[in-house]
């Protein structure tokens, strides 16, 4: 792609006077004369056949401009106008770049980040994230309390939580969500952030409980809500604020439109859904845009800032950092790789880059030769010049990552590191019997189709190649059939990543327990899965990350998976967007953001 | 003609649709992974509940039989395709709701963006051939001249630079340039310009060898000498004579590519960002989103089924040897 030098930031538009109409009508004339010199020598027929190709263009542009015209008129769909282009003073409307078209948002039934970034605007769970750190601050619950073992959390609902549709939030309306939310036959995707802390919830998800009674959600009255936990979880509280899993919906609403364990979401449709979140829905235009806009009976609706924010659908990055270059959009989902140098130059005022709770990984099927043996593992792992991939192939400031946690993560930094020089690379290699890399069976690297990815690994296989003399193969495979063959450990070493979905770190470390669905890598460990449990039931948090640093430790002497960097969200945002703060799970709390005039 | 018409959709536009359906069908299900594979795996337990709600539990046969039945027209209200084009309303069809998007059927999602890349591909039709025919023409009664070379040379960039590359290009110069349109988006009447201008001239190139071509062979026949010698005009023994013969092959090859640009092309409506139904062709298989994948396979079956006969139909009239018996 070529990048213009700067200044075509400017966001002055040629008015339709100054068009080049003038010279359009300037041309035509001159081109003609040369026409009818040139066809002065052949046949005059010819001539006549220019001049009716001449008048079909004609004909043939005014048909065009009638077709466009008409489609203008008769399929508003095809052709929608926008809202609230025009206006002199900037209104309070902030334009997102939000990925890919959003599958749905119902709370209960999506999945993606990009789903989850709308949602949070429509709805509004017990507590909500702060927009610094985002912990967690009141939501519909205006208080809170935990009993002394850690195992019973009350929650106390504000009076004046109303859905859009006035009918006040209560108590009863989290708990039917709930039973929503782990009805087996609904199957949401995300039921397991509730039944692996909640009494009872997994019988009931798995059907052996028929009773919801008996699961541990109960509401003693309309604004007191009650639940109970399996063991004490302290990070309950961040899941609850963060994640829309534990968000209500209006059941009422739902069964409007049939069973409410049933996927149809035709309740979701604009005019048909009712949230309890800042604002509501107003259009959803499929591909296009998603416009959301104040809710005047949100209960802190006073400290809502913004008029209204629309989710542009571009799964383009190009076409995204242009509509953002063309001033179409205040904040970008995205950056082109190609772009970060010239940002990072020309437009550090719109340039952000911010850190995202994530690691992109290496993963070691531990059963395929010669991954079965740690020591390879290490010598690989080591082997690896991690501050060179991230200067020179993803640019954005990631940080080269020696462990398997984030650091940082809830006040959480392992300690353990993968530290070691190349001898000691050799070292191990030599030890596990192959010197130089001789007699090494070759590795096959499985990484999913992409640009960025296939760098990386070509970089990995050459300092492989060169330090240790181990031969790597690549392969990629689209991303369902990547998916796939990690599921079904059909592979010997693949690139993967792991986002968090709350701010703990036992999101990174659960994972690699043996029972876990994630793990996928064969790895199995009695006294890492006997450290998880006991994380578990840790009583205080300084217990629970010395636990932690222990698993961490394992992780890094056995390595089954090689971490490489932690990620971070680069995108381009407007100077004019304020209260818009790097958060590590790029949520960013809607009703604290504003644009400058 | 009603004869010809009847057979051709009874022995050959169904039993088409039938095979390609079928394909279709089983063939995504061999493809590994499916609607619901993640990077973060589900457990199990999930796994066979959202199996159980989207009866993919079921035995494949009952699934395809399922499926073919709530294809199966039923109805005949062809004018119930006026409000929003309607197949259900109309013909009774199902297509099933996406497995990807919750809130929309496939029925909803095809209404919603046919209309997007119908009109978007007949502009660009109509670009197509207004520059493609007439400078095939214009080549070909300048043969071996200047006109006739740089012709060809144009074509033969235009087909040689792609729509991935032409479509930035204009897009940088003419919108993130000179700011004269939307480097993306399809919200106003002038959004539709530059896709029109990238996607006409993609096709025009073709078209204008091709025009070129059967142009050269005609206009060197006997009949044109005859009709020359009998002191007919230039412009009669082109256009009576000689076009008709010469846009032969160029109406054979519009067939399918008539098809192909009004269903949507997936490159031209993703750096635009147009919200047609060329995107979902690709999307769809990545998604695993089976029956949108089948959708757009029985929209773009259709087109190019019906696409074809019309091209059949036309060609019989322009060359006097052919019979549509």
């Amino acid at each position: 792609m070529v990048w213009c030098p700067s200044g075509h930031f400017k966001t002055h538009r040629l008015q339709p006077s100054e068009w080049p109409d003038k010279r359009a009508t300037k041309t035509v004339p001159q081109s003609f004369a040369r026409e009818r010199a040139a066809l002065a020598v052949p046949a005059f027929g010819c001539l006549r056949f220019a001049m009716f190709s001449r008048a079909f263009s004609v004909l043939f542009t005014a048909a065009l401009l009638t077709f466009t015209g008409c489609g203008k008129k008769d399929a508003s769909a095809t052709f929608p106008t926008p809202a609230g282009t025009a206006a002199a003073p900037r209104p309070q409307i902030l334009r997102l770049g939000n990925g890919a078209e959003p599958k749905g948002i119902d709370p209960q039934d999506i999945s993606g980040v990009t789903e989850g970034k709308i949602v949070m605007a429509l709805f509004e769970g017990l507590l909500t994230p702060d927009p610094h750190d985002l912990h967690p601050l009141p939501g519909v619950a205006e208080a809170w309390e935990i009993s002394p073992d850690g195992l019973t959390y009350t929650f106390h609902l504000r009076a004046n939580a109303k859905w859009a549709d006035g009918e006040p939030v209560t108590a009863q309306d989290f708990v039917e969500s709930y039973r929503r939310m782990l009805s087996p036959k609904f199957a949401s995707e995300y039921a397991y952030l509730l039944y692996n802390f909640v009494v009872g919830a997994k019988d009931y998800y798995d059907g052996r409980l028929a009773d919801f009674s008996k699961v541990g959600f109960a509401a003693p009255d309309a604004r007191t809500l009650r639940v109970t936990l399996l063991n004490s979880t302290p990070y309950l509280l961040n899941i609850i604020a963060c994640h829309q899993a534990w968000d209500v919906v209006p059941l009422k609403v739902i069964e409007r439109f049939g069973p409410p364990d049933s996927k149809n979401g035709a309740w979701t449709k604009p005019g048909n859904i009712v949230g309890n979140g800042p604002f509501i829905l107003k259009e959803w235009l499929p591909k296009q845009k998603i416009t959301v806009v104040r809710n005047p009976l949100y209960w802190d609706a006073a400290n809502v800032k913004l008029d209204a924010i629309e989710f542009h659908a571009i799964d383009d990055a190009t076409a995204e950092e242009q509509a953002f270059r063309t001033g179409r959009l205040d904040a970008t989902d995205t950056m082109p790789l190609s772009k970060i140098d010239t940002y990072r130059r020309d437009h550090a005022d719109t340039f952000r880059i911010e850190p995202y709770l994530g690691i992109y990984f290496y993963r070691c099927n531990v059963t395929k030769p010669p991954l079965t043996d740690k020591r390879v593992r290490r010598a690989l792992a080591l082997a690896i010049d991690r501050e060179s991939i991230v200067k020179n192939i993803t640019k954005g400031e990631q940080l080269p990552a020696y462990a398997v946690s984030y650091p940082g993560t809830a006040g959480y930094t392992p300690i353990a590191r993968l530290s070691g020089d190349l001898a000691e690379a050799k070292r191990l290699l030599a030890e596990a019997g192959y010197p130089e890399g001789k007699g090494c069976p070759p590795i096959e690297l499985l990484y999913n189709t992409s640009e960025a990815h296939k760098a990386i690994a070509e970089a990995i296989q050459q300092m492989w190649r060169e330090k240790l003399g181990v031969e790597v193969r690549l392969t990629n495979q689209e991303w369902a059939a990547y998916q796939d063959t990690q599921h079904t450990h059909n592979y010997q070493m693949m690139r993967a990543g792991w986002i968090a979905d709350y701010e703990d770190p036992h999101v990174f470390l659960e994972i690699w327990s043996s029972d876990n669905g994630n793990n996928d890598t064969l790895w199995v460990n009695a006294d890492y899965d006997r450290l998880l449990q006991s994380a578990l039931a840790a009583k205080t948090q300084d217990e629970r990350y010395g636990i932690y640093q222990k698993m961490d430790a394992i992780l890094v002497d056995e390595c089954p998976v090689i971490p490489i960097y932690y990620y971070t969200h680069v995108h381009a945002i407007s100077p004019k967007v304020k209260g818009w703060f790097p958060t590590r799970l790029d949520l960013h709390p809607y009703k604290y953001v504003w644009l400058e005039p | 003609m009603f004869r010809y018409l009847a057979r051709r959709l009874l022995l050959q536009a169904v039993p088409v649709l039938f095979v390609i359906i079928t394909l279709t069908f089983f063939l995504q299900r061999f493809a590994p992974g499916g609607p619901f594979t993640r990077e973060k795996a589900l457990p199990p337990e999930i796994q066979r509940n959202l199996d159980a709600y989207y009866h993919l539990d079921d035995p494949l046969w009952r699934q395809y039989r399922d499926y073919l039945w709530d294809l199966c027209p039923k109805t005949f209200h062809p004018l119930a395709l006026r409000n929003g084009f309607d197949l259900k309303a109309a013909f009774g069809i199902d297509l099933r709701p996406s497995f990807k998007y919750a809130n929309r059927t496939v029925n909803e999602i095809i209404a919603a963006e046919l209309p997007v890349s119908l009109t978007l591909g007949s502009l660009a039709l109509l670009v197509a051939l207004g520059f493609g025919l007439g400078a095939g023409a214009l080549a070909a009664l300048k043969h071996n001249t200047w006109t006739d070379r740089g012709v060809s040379a144009l074509a033969l960039t235009g087909l040689c630079v792609a729509t991935f590359v032409s479509g930035p290009l204009l897009a940088l110069v003419f919108a993130v340039h000179f700011h004269w349109f939307n480097a993306s988006g399809w919200y106003e009447t002038r959004d539709a310009v530059l896709p029109v201008l990238v996607l006409g001239i993609a096709y025009a190139a073709p078209i204008a060898r091709l025009t070129r071509g059967g142009m050269i062979e005609v206009l060197g026949q006997d009949f044109i000498r005859t009709a020359r010698a009998k002191g007919a005009s230039e412009s009669r023994v082109v256009f009576r004579h000689a076009l008709r013969g010469g846009l032969l092959s160029v109406v054979a090859w519009l067939g399918p590519a008539a098809a192909g640009i009004l269903t949507g092309s997936f490159v031209v409506e993703t750096i635009f960002q147009i919200p047609g139904l060329g995107r979902d062709f690709v999307i769809s298989v990545t998604n695993r989103d089976y029956t949108l994948v089948l959708g757009t396979v029985v929209v773009y079956g259709t087109f190019i089924v019906v696409c074809n006969f019309l091209a059949d139909v036309l060609q019989a009239w322009m060359n006097p040897k052919l019979t549509l018996e």
